[in-house]
């Protein structure tokens, strides 16, 4: 029997909420296929499976809140058979459901949560059933305005569901992909920044940064994209961002040492590049999915996985190997004309490369001063995984291949990956 | 479905099953031979197996419990009765100390295989000092395995589980269920299972859990419930320790409401612990607070019209489940 539990799609993720499965008792499914959908705190996340096989038993119901590495469901491995069934040795005692699914605490520092404080005091405290608050909570209702009718004048899961019957549509049904609730969407929002404090608080409690900067040259990479562009229609050209991530990851060969991850007081090199790419969204907050394998895919390529990696992050629907598996990651804050930015590290990566706006200014070349489109290239980095003279090895690098853009269009390093394989 | 007889007498075929399959199986207790035993349970054994089988003792609960254990080191499995669980608190040091420990203290090397059967309960009328519920006292002792027959099938099925139990087990027969009868299954000699709870009636608005001596008022007040289109599940225990909270939990999330039945007085009763596990394991499926029947805390009194009122009975389990259901009262 294959357990496939939840895993934890991003540092920052402590739980998540199963939002849909699009797998069944006795469904075959396959390595990498998407079997059901989490919500994070960040995004709603295709889970993808790791495992070829039959699905035995769903464990959790959409609409449950699980704690990470909580068994989703149960897989009969290809050729399995399974055991008799759970209602055949009613006389036996049964392990018990509840300690599966029982919030398990994880006492991270990073994940502690302070209490929120409750909206009415105790004095005024309208009674709701466990039950009922849950049911509520799934249907984006305030319970506190429903009329009770259990013991003790409390709200009973009847009487949130007659509310829900009664109220008109907007809330019933909150599909993955819909437009969730206003309520849910500012819950949704609470969560992210909750959760975007515990990631980086940690990143600063435990990871020592250091800076450097790197002013790069942008006339030669500008004038080939310019050519390469020409004449093509919209969909087809490749963007200064496409080529940027493609020149980090071949940087990182040389670097290896601010790709991957710092896990458990040591550094996990990371053979392919997987660039964690930030992306923020409209309604504030950001993610950071990975685009895979950067190193050896085509330029042409490359750009139409970051056009579509936007276009579902800001939909909100990510695969939960995007959310795991970045091993560095690139910001551009290009677009706000901020000429350059310092990020702070994403735990457990080592590494983030920022870039700032391409803006025209002085520079001085061959003892006159020119105007040139210049980029504000910065590396936070790990200390403990890698030293200042590394890091300036790898923007010297940087400077140097993008000026030569043509080899970076033909470069693929030939890296295998195996999304998933990290975890 | 079998034969019908008595629980009184499903008890006695059990014993009488055992003591002629297994050699070294004997009964011991006060007025278990001559007089064949307090609630006539072992009446007739005496002239069937002998003295030797059939060991009267004197009025010694601390002696004969003790002699129990000893015989069972020494590879007997005696089976002890108590006339009742008032007077098992003279053996509570060899029971807590000694059975329920050796096998611990001797680092796995001795294990004792004995089985006491004890009569608990209130309703006869035999004041105070006879009409105890200690089922919990025991439940509450690691290393012992505490049953509480219910059903004639149980009073007959369960001694030849616990017997074949290499470790100590006690059986708690609730003083109000000699005389009632069922019908035993087609396979009457089969043993039962000790491990597991039963639910004894299907409902899906509350879970009445009880034990012993509770189960047929709790059966009587989901029929009055029923009436009033409340559906209760009733839930036999039947185990007091270990406890099955997978049937337990099972019930309560799909009922969403519970309330425990149990004539131990309420304060740190078994109702108690199986509330307390119903909030750790199933809080979130809740949806009334929980509620329990118990004992009124005193001495059980002596008149009828106040030993009534002093136990559960059906009129108060019917009230408590209106209560958790938001109607009536």
């Amino acid at each position: 029997m294959i357990e496939f539990k939840l895993p934890s799609l991003g540092a920052d993720m402590d739980e998540g909420t199963l939002l849909e499965w699009h797998v069944k008792p006795g469904d075959t499914v396959k390595r990498g296929q998407v079997v059901a959908v989490v919500d994070t705190s960040k995004a709603a996340v295709d889970v993808e499976i790791w495992h070829d096989g039959v699905v035995h038993e769903l464990r959790v119901a959409v609409g449950e809140k699980v704690p990470v590495d909580t068994v989703l469901a149960t897989l009969l491995a290809p050729g399995e058979v399974a055991a008799a069934p759970a209602a055949a040795s009613a006389a036996a005692p049964e392990p018990l459901a509840a300690a599966a699914t029982a919030p398990v605490a994880r006492p991270t520092p990073a994940t502690q949560r302070a209490p929120e404080p409750d909206k009415l005091s105790a004095t005024t405290r309208h009674p709701v059933s466990p039950a009922a608050r849950r049911r509520a909570k799934e249907l984006g209702m305030d319970p506190d305005t429903v009329p009770g009718t259990g013991a003790q004048g409390s709200v009973t899961l009847a009487d949130i569901e007659a509310a829900a019957q009664a109220a008109p549509a907007p809330v019933a049904a909150v599909a993955p992909g819909a437009a969730p609730s206003p309520a849910l969407a500012s819950d949704r929002q609470k969560a992210m920044r909750k959760a975007i404090a515990a990631a980086m608080s940690r990143s600063k409690r435990e990871i020592p940064h250091y800076y450097l900067s790197e002013t790069i040259p942008m006339t030669r990479a500008l004038d080939w994209l310019q050519q390469r562009n020409e004449g093509l229609p919209m969909p087809e050209r490749i963007l200064t961002a496409a080529l940027l991530l493609k020149a980090v990851a071949a940087a990182l060969q040389r670097t290896p040492e601010l790709n991957g991850f710092y896990r458990d007081g040591q550094f996990e090199p990371s053979v392919a590049v997987h660039a964690g790419v930030a992306i923020s969204l409209r309604g504030g907050g950001l993610v950071a999915p990975a685009l895979h394998d950067v190193g050896a895919k085509p330029l042409a390529q490359l750009m139409r996985e970051l056009a579509d990696l936007v276009k579902r992050a800001r939909a909100g629907s990510l695969r939960s190997s995007e959310m795991i598996d970045p091993t560095i990651t690139i910001t551009n804050l290009g677009e706000q004309s901020v000429q350059s930015v310092f990020g702070v590290i994403y735990p457990p990566q080592v590494a983030l490369v920022g870039f700032g706006s391409i803006d025209v200014r002085p520079w001085v070349e061959g003892g006159k001063v020119r105007a040139r489109p210049l980029l504000c290239a910065t590396l936070a980095a790990d200390h403990r995984a890698s030293d200042g003279h590394r890091g300036a090895l790898f923007l010297a690098e940087l400077l140097e291949l993008l000026q030569q853009p043509q080899t970076l269009a033909d470069a693929s390093n030939p890296t295998p990956i195996q999304p998933g394989d990290t975890t | 479905m079998g034969r019908r007889i008595s629980y009184r007498e499903a008890l006695r075929e059990a014993l009488r099953a055992a003591l002629q399959s297994d050699p070294r199986a004997f009964l011991m207790g006060e007025d278990v031979g001559c007089y064949g035993g307090t609630y006539a349970v072992s009446k007739g054994l005496l002239e069937e197996f002998g003295p030797e089988r059939i060991r009267d003792t004197p009025l010694s609960e601390l002696g004969f419990v003790g002699a129990g254990i000893g015989a069972a080191l020494g590879g007997m499995r005696p089976i002890v009765e108590i006339m009742t669980v008032n007077f098992s608190l003279l053996a509570l040091d060899p029971i807590v100390n000694s059975a329920a420990m050796l096998h611990h203290m001797s680092g796995g090397q001795f294990s004792v295989p004995l089985v006491i059967r004890m009569a608990t309960g209130a309703g006869r009328q035999v004041a105070a000092q006879h009409s105890n519920s200690f089922e919990c006292w025991y439940a509450h002792v690691p290393g012992l395995r505490v049953l509480a027959p219910a059903t004639v099938e149980d009073a007959r099925g369960m001694l030849q589980a616990a017997l074949a139990d290499p470790d100590p087990v006690l059986i708690f027969e609730h003083a109000q269920l000699y005389n009632i009868e069922g019908e035993l299954p087609e396979d009457e000699s089969r043993a039962v299972d000790i491990a597991s709870a039963r639910v004894r009636r299907v409902g899906t608005d509350v879970s009445l859990i009880t034990f012993g001596g509770s189960l047929p008022k709790a059966l009587q007040a989901a029929e009055q419930l029923a009436g009033l289109g409340i559906a209760a599940e009733v839930i036999d225990l039947r185990v007091l320790r270990p406890l099955d909270d997978a049937t337990v939990m099972a019930s309560v999330r799909k009922c969403r409401r519970a309330v425990v039945v149990d004539e131990g007085w309420r304060s740190g009763s078994l109702a108690a612990e199986v509330m307390a596990r119903i909030s750790e394991q199933a809080f979130f499926d809740l949806d009334a607070p929980l509620a329990r029947v118990c004992s009124e805390e005193v001495p059980i009194p002596y008149a009828r019209h106040m030993e009534e009122a002093a136990l559960p009975q059906v009129p108060k389990i019917v009230a408590a489940v209106q209560a958790v259901m938001g109607v009536g009262a």
